[in-house]
This record gives structure tokens, sequence and C-alpha cells, in this order.
């Protein structure tokens, strides 16, 4: 099992180098970001609700993610926390019958807006998967470089940034000497961290999580909450999971969901030791879920 | 299992084998008076077949085979897979099984009905267009000269519509295995349509397309009717691809009725139909080497760790 939860939840240590360090190579928003020290956007949903088909999954959530911050949305299976999650960036209406009404606002811009390019939103919302998902026949740079190609990024740029993103995910050193073997001969732990670190380096301005860990061993997923605790000096993290001892270890704030509502969100250390709400002190207490 | 259960299985099985072994080695007794005649290389690199002055090279009847099949995959496999991406991806849900099912009935279109069809429509209709791409790209090689009303290119255009249907469904079958995060993550890194298909569709499912396209070529190879039907039976090799040519299928389909009374003649058919037979089961195995190869790298793409309950079960 992974270790207990610390103490002190919303006051992590945080490593002593920051994402960006002055060895990594200058492009221009990475080097923004090391000078102001933060670039992560605000969200917040306005009245998100979520449909499949006629079946109304999530019933208008209000809901605001603060920069720089780790939110992590937990509840029982079937709670909508996916979905929403889905509903950032656009994924949900992906599956065939779905669709959601409502705002969600990234630094006040409606990514539902018409004149909004659906493919811009996911390049400025990464995603990370609940299974490691590298291409398969793609090598471990080619994986990196997937989206920086689709955003037209090439050449000498395009590995400085796959070097820097490999960095960030904390794979660069076991990588460094094999970037031309295929992505699918690492570890789940290393698929996931490659992942990651395919999704940082088209430089999102937020990353949403969907049980990243679920399908990783106790180490692998130690070291993928201690990297969610780097990434978030640069980045907003939205991440789902079912482990409420992760919520506690990673976020800084929590959001309760149930049966589609959003019961309560606050700051992680009170959602877990003093929550408003019965339901979500009976969840947390682990009397249902 | 029951003892007498497997061993009727295990007959069965067996008769398979037994079959194809006497297939292969009756068809090489019949045809050893045509080899020990001319020799097997003789038979097999002559350019030129005229029974009526006795000369068996069946040089002409291999490349045609070769040639017309090439052109059916080249033409026909981009197109089978094309409406197999455009089916599973791309497609309405409420259309796809009308798409489906009419693509699948072009196999139950008889040859001899394809063939007709190319004879009195499809040669005169593109007659014209070819004798246009013979002139105007005539420095390609293969190409150029007067253009022939059945030659090579429309019987490889006739296989082509044959072979659409079988190798259509094959890569719906392929292209369907695609895991569904795979898509997703494309997707999300903000790939289009298309982009997800060539970044996360197409490298999964190519080796599994190959195998698709060698059992077309296995079909193109061995289809009779339509293309004696419009291939020209011409006794040599022609220089161009809307030369007239001949297929070691078509050669047998035409000579067997009048070949009885010729020994030679007659092993030489069957000789022909060696050949044929050595010829797709080459194709045969290097399509099973495909497949094998694709569910290998399946198996191989799938994540290493087991999943690791960590906290509540979903």
């Amino acid at each position: 099992m992974t270790p207990e939860p610390t103490t002190t939840l919303t006051d992590v240590d945080l490593p002593e180098t920051p994402l960006t360090t002055p060895e990594v190579p200058a492009h221009e928003s990475a080097s923004e970001a090391a000078a102001n020290g933060k670039n992560g956007r605000r969200l917040s949903l306005q009245d998100l609700k979520a449909f499949y088909g006629d079946n109304e999954a999530v019933h208008g959530i209000n809901l605001e993610y603060n920069p720089n911050e780790v939110t992590a949305m937990i509840g029982p299976s079937g709670c909508g926390k996916s979905t929403v999650l889905r509903c950032i960036n656009r994924m949900h209406e992906e599956i065939p019958g779905a669709y959601s009404t409502g705002k969600v606002l990234l630094d006040g811009l409606d990514v539902y807006a018409s004149d909004v390019d659906l493919t811009a939103v996911r390049r400025a919302i990464g995603m990370v998967f609940q299974k490691p998902t590298p291409f398969p026949t793609l090598s471990i740079f080619d994986n990196v470089a997937a989206g920086l190609k689709l955003a037209g990024i090439k050449g000498v740029e395009a590995s400085d940034r796959v070097e820097w993103a490999l960095k960030g995910a904390g794979l660069w050193n076991e990588v460094k000497d094999r970037l031309n073997s295929p992505g699918i001969g690492l570890s789940g732990g290393q698929q996931q961290r490659l992942c990651i670190a395919r999704t940082i380096a088209v430089e999102p301005e937020l990353i949403l999580m969907d049980e990243p860990c679920s399908a990783l061993d106790p180490i692998a997923t130690l070291r993928v909450e201690e990297l969610i605790q780097e990434l978030k000096e640069q980045f907003t993290i939205v991440i789902v999971t079912h482990n409420m001892q992760q919520a506690a270890r990673v976020a800084d704030r929590t959001a309760f969901f149930l049966l589609g509502d959003l019961v309560e969100v606050g700051p992680t250390e009170s959602i877990f030791t003093n929550p408003t709400d019965s339901r979500t002190e009976e969840y947390v207490s682990g009397k249902f879920g | 299992m029951d003892t007498p259960v497997r061993r009727i299985l295990t007959g069965v099985a067996a008769l398979i084998l037994v079959i194809i072994a006497f297939f292969l080695i009756r068809l090489y007794i019949e045809a050893r008076p045509v080899f020990s005649a001319y020799g097997a290389t003789h038979f097999v690199f002559d350019n030129a077949w005229l029974p009526s002055k006795n000369l068996y090279g069946a040089w002409p009847l291999i490349a045609g085979t070769l040639i017309t099949s090439a052109i059916a995959l080249i033409i026909g496999v981009p197109i089978a897979v094309a409406a197999a991406l455009f089916v599973t991806e791309l497609c309405p849900r409420p259309l796809r099984a009308t798409l489906t099912i009419l693509v699948d009935l072009l196999a139950a279109v008889p040859s001899v009905v394809y063939g007709l069809w190319a004879v009195f429509f499809l040669i005169p209709k593109i007659k014209p267009a070819e004798q246009w791409f013979s002139d105007t790209f005539s420095f390609l090689p293969f190409v150029g000269g007067q253009v022939a009303g059945p030659n090579y290119f429309i019987a490889g255009l006739l296989l082509a519509t044959m072979i659409i249907p079988i190798v259509s469904a094959i890569s719906r079958e392929v292209l369907a295995t695609v895991p569904q995060e795979h898509k997703e993550a494309a997707l999300a890194l903000g790939a289009t349509r298309w982009e997800m298909i060539r970044l996360a569709v197409l490298p999964y499912s190519r080796a599994g397309i190959s195998g698709a396209a060698m059992l077309g070529l296995g079909r193109a190879l061995g289809e009779t009717i339509a293309v004696t039907l419009v291939i020209g039976n011409s006794a040599h090799l022609g220089s161009t691809i809307f030369s007239q040519g001949y297929t070691l299928a078509a050669v047998i389909a035409n000579e067997f009725g009048e070949a009885a009374s010729n020994p030679v003649h007659r092993a030489s058919l069957i000789a022909a139909g060696l050949v044929l037979f050595l010829l797709t089961l080459v194709v045969n195995f290097i399509a099973r080497f495909y497949v094998t190869r694709a569910e290998k790298k399946m198996l191989g793409g799938a994540p290493v760790a087991e999943p690791v309950a960590t906290g509540a079960a979903a």
C-alpha cells in the first residue's frame, strides 16, 4: 500500500528545483513561466450539465478551480466526476449521443463558445488517462513529440521541448539513452510518465488527470504523485481519483460528488477532517462508496 | 474430452492435410509429361503459350496473373481501407449498417456477372480515358502505345472491385480492435479526426490491414471467369499495362475442353494449375505471417503493469 497521508495536507513540501530550471532550453512561454513562476489558468464551471442521450448524468455544477493548485474530484462510481472532467476538454461529446450544457470558462473564455476551435481547446487543456496510452509503433521521442507535431512544432525546437517535457515528467534520466526505442517497451509507471510528458510538451494551460495511478503499482503511484506536486508550480491541475488517500496527499482543494451533484468543495484538509455535509463525512470516513 | 470425439476431430483435421497433400501430388503427377518434355524452367520462363505450335511457355500467364493482381491491390486496397475507415470512424451511426451491407453485397455478385458488366460497360466506357492516359504519360514505364479493349488494367480494375468487400470487411474488424484509449489520447492532444486516424488508428492496425490485403491478393490470383472475359487471351506477354494478356486461371478455363485429345497440352494446363496453387499457397503463408505479427504486436502493446487496487474498488 502507498505511504500514509502526510499530516500537513495543505502544506506539501515542494522540491528544491522548480520545473523550469535554468539549463532548460529557452522557449518563450516556459521562460516566461520561469520568470513569474506561475502560469496556470483559472477554470470555472457554470451550471454544467452533462447528458448521455436522455440521461442527465451531471446536474448543473458550479465549481471554481484555482490557478496553480491541484483540485481533486472524489466520489463513488457513477457520481459524475469523470464526466465533469471530460466535459472540461470537450472529450465528453466524443461519446455518441453525449452532450453538455452550461459554461466551462478558462480564464473567462468559454471553451464551448461557437467560435472556439475544438482542437485548440484540447491543446490548451491536456489530459492524462487512466491507462497509459503511448502510441504503438512510435518511439519514446516521437511519442512526446506527437502533440508538438500536431501543433506544427518541428526540428530543434521540438527536440528541445521533448527534452524539457521528459525532464519535467521525471523520465529524462531513465530514457535519455534510448529515445529511439519504442514507447511501449517502458514499464507501466514509465509509460504513464511518458504520457504526462506528452501532455506537458504542448504546454497546456490546464492538466486533467483521470485516475492517473489506477493502473500503476504503489512505487510508480508515489512517483507520479510527486510529479503532480512539481507540475502544479506551472500548471493548474484537476485530478479525478477513486483513492481518498491520494486526494489527501496531492490535492490543495477537494470536491466531493454524489449522484451527479457537487456536494461540497473546500480545502482538502477541511473536507477530510471537518466536512460540512453529512454525506461527505460518511463517504470520507468509509461508510459507503 | 471424450476419447471417441477427440479421435473423430483429429481424423477430420488430418483429412484436410491429406487432401491438400493429395492435391499437390496428383497435380504434380498429371503435370509431369510437360515438365519432362520441356523442362520445368522452360515451362515457367518461356514467353510463348501456343498449344497449336506445341509451345508451352507459361511466363505470359504467370506474369499476367501477377500484373493483374498487383493492379487490383494498388487500386482496391486503398479504397477498401478508406471505406472501412469511413464506416468505423467517420460515418454517422444510422448510416453505418447500411453502408456495411452495401459493401458486403459487392461480394454477392457472381463473378461471371462482373465479367459481363466489364465487357459490355466498363471496357467501352473507360477506353478513351485509358488512351488519353497512355498518350499523356507515355514516358512512364509500361505505359504508351495503342490501348487494347481487353487488357491487364481492365482486368486489374475489375479484380479491385471484387476484392474490395473482403479487404474492407477484414479491415473493419481490425480497425474495431483499436483501443478507445488510444484514439482519445490522440484527440486529447488536439488531433483532428484525420490526425487521430494517422496517429493512433492506422499504426495500430497496419499489420492487420496488410493481412487483409494478402487475403484479397489470394482472391485476385485465383479469380477465373471474370478475368477470362476481359484479359484478351494473348499468347505473349504484353509490353504495357494496356496490352492484352493472359492469366493462369483464364488459360485453364479457356483451353481445358480442347486439351483432352492432346496429353502434353492437358499436362501443361494441369502444370499451370500447379503453379497457381503454389502461388496462392505462398501468398497465404505471407498473410498468416502478417496476421500473427499483428496479434503479437497488439498483445505487446498492452500496458505492462497489472492494475493495482490503490483505493476503493470501482
